[in-house]
């Protein structure tokens, strides 16, 4: 157990390396009941997001979930946020749990003048996540839609429906952050024993463990998958991360952070996100430095040994483009030793499809 | 969590075993159980000269890197080179087959195993796990 953002939180149940190769091969089971989640609903909720969020969650249908980010007026990031339509007036934004307050009183603010309550609903739900490539096949028999004819196997991804889980009323989304296929489960936290139980009975059978934090992070690190703190925080724009796609400048009315935004956009990004992998068994560590031809050129922001690919990999911000370092000799300088890296295209892995 | 009677254990969760004057050293059931997964273990070189408390190698895990410190005074006479193809040795028999490395133990006037007075018994090693939860 571990203490994470005021949560007692499972690190590992046992080996970690174990926890992530069953997620890739079978399933596994994550208590994210730390997650944060921020009720926006009424009339305007949708004007409010688009106001408040760099995406153009109004023009998302009801039953689909986007990815976005909450960015300061100077572009840098707050959050990064998973939103799902759970209604035409009704929206649930998903935030990291250290983020969850800052989050929570940025969407109030912003929401001021619209017609949209702000929330937080953290302690009304449990999140319980089943994820990989037999996810599917174990929450299928559990669980009953709402909408009508619709089976889970035939739900798209990024898109999510109210029904129940073993009896229990949850909100079921194609959603996660591990780079396979899954669901996440949000449930009463009174209903989340029930629901994790069954879970863990029908899956085990197939391959179904029960994963921790270590392994989700190894997980979404090979996913090249940013985390808040590590490759996404204030002093980055979106446009750092190569996720500028998730900024809509197209979209109607104005929004925090367009300027700023808008002049990043064409300034191009201040660093560069890259890849790496490590020539040795040593791990390169978040806030480790990136030499080329053994001067500084960056900083190593999340480092793993990777269980599928079988070395350690990482990412990085560069202070120019991965492209202009082609023939340079790369290395990570971990703890005065300067290792050998390689630089390699994000993500490290991706799931067949 | 397995603590074997007929070790000396170190706060640094590091286990002792005497033959001799020579000391057999790795780290504890609790220490691997509380690393996690140990990916590389770097150990010190054959004939290094170690002092107890130092440090002389480390080991690192999925989520953390450690000081390997000796617990004994003496002269290295073995390294496990197991652990380089395979450190995950360590997690899966610590007291056995994740062994880390040997030591010629300083020897006292009357030619026995001069060690550091501030070795822990199993029993002790138990206690100080107990209460660090």
């Amino acid at each position: 157990m571990t203490s994470f953002a005021g949560w007692q939180m499972p690190l590992r149940y046992g080996s970690e390396t174990t926890e992530h190769l069953a997620v890739r091969r079978a399933a596994g089971l994550f208590d994210l009941s730390h997650m944060g989640e921020i009720a926006v609903t009424g009339p305007d909720a949708g004007a409010a997001l688009d106001y408040a969020l760099t995406g153009q969650l109004s023009a998302m249908a009801p039953g689909r979930a986007r990815y976005t980010m909450i960015c300061a007026e100077d572009g840098g990031v707050l959050d990064d946020l998973v939103v799902y339509r759970q209604g035409e007036q009704e929206f649930l934004v998903i935030a990291n749990a250290s983020n969850t307050a800052t989050v929570f009183g940025a969407l109030t603010d912003r929401a001021a003048g619209y017609d949209a309550a702000v929330v937080d609903s953290t302690q009304d739900y449990a999140l319980i996540a089943v994820q990989g490539p037999a996810a599917a096949g174990i929450l299928a028999p559990l669980a009953r839609l709402a909408p009508a004819g619709l089976e889970l196997s035939a739900m798209k991804y990024y898109a999510g429906a109210f029904g129940t889980v073993a009896g229990r009323e949850a909100w079921v989304a194609r959603t996660g952050y591990t780079g396979e296929d899954g669901f996440e489960v949000y449930s009463r936290p009174d209903d989340a024993e029930q629901v994790w139980t069954a879970l863990a009975a029908e899956g085990s059978g197939a391959g179904l463990v029960p994963a921790g934090l270590a392994a989700r992070d190894t997980l979404r690190l090979e996913a090249g998958m940013p985390l808040y703190g590590n490759e996404l925080g204030p002093d980055v724009t979106p446009f750092e991360a190569g996720l500028g796609r998730v900024v809509k400048f197209d979209k109607p009315g104005e929004f925090v952070g367009r300027k700023a935004l808008a002049a990043r956009a064409s300034s191009g990004p201040s660093r560069h996100l890259a890849g790496l992998t490590i020539a040795s068994r040593r791990i390169a560590r978040h806030g480790y430095p990136v030499l080329a031809d053994g001067r500084t050129c960056g900083t190593v922001t999340s480092g793993a040994p990777s269980p599928t690919l079988g070395v350690p990999i990482a990412m990085a911000y560069l202070d120019r483009p991965a492209a202009s370092l082609a023939g340079a000799d790369l290395s990570v300088g971990i703890r005065g030793e300067a290792v050998p890296a390689h630089l390699t295209d994000l993500p490290f892995y991706s799931r067949r499809r | 969590m397995s603590v074997p009677a007929e070790l000396h254990y170190t706060p640094e969760h590091e286990w002792v075993s005497l033959e001799g004057t020579s000391a057999s050293v790795g780290i504890t059931d609790y220490a691997a159980q509380q690393l996690g997964d140990v990916v590389y273990v770097s150990l010190p070189a054959l004939g290094a000269t170690v002092a107890a408390g130092e440090p002389c190698g480390e080991v690192e895990s999925v989520k953390s890197v450690s000081d390997l410190y000796s617990p004994v005074d003496g002269e290295v006479t073995e390294v496990n080179a197991e652990l380089e193809g395979d450190p995950s040795l360590v997690n899966a028999e610590p007291y056995a087959a994740g062994w880390m490395f040997r030591v010629r133990v300083a020897q006292d006037g009357n030619g026995d195993a001069a060690l550091p007075a501030d070795l822990l018994s199993a029993a002790e090693y138990e206690e100080l796990t107990k209460s660090a939860g």
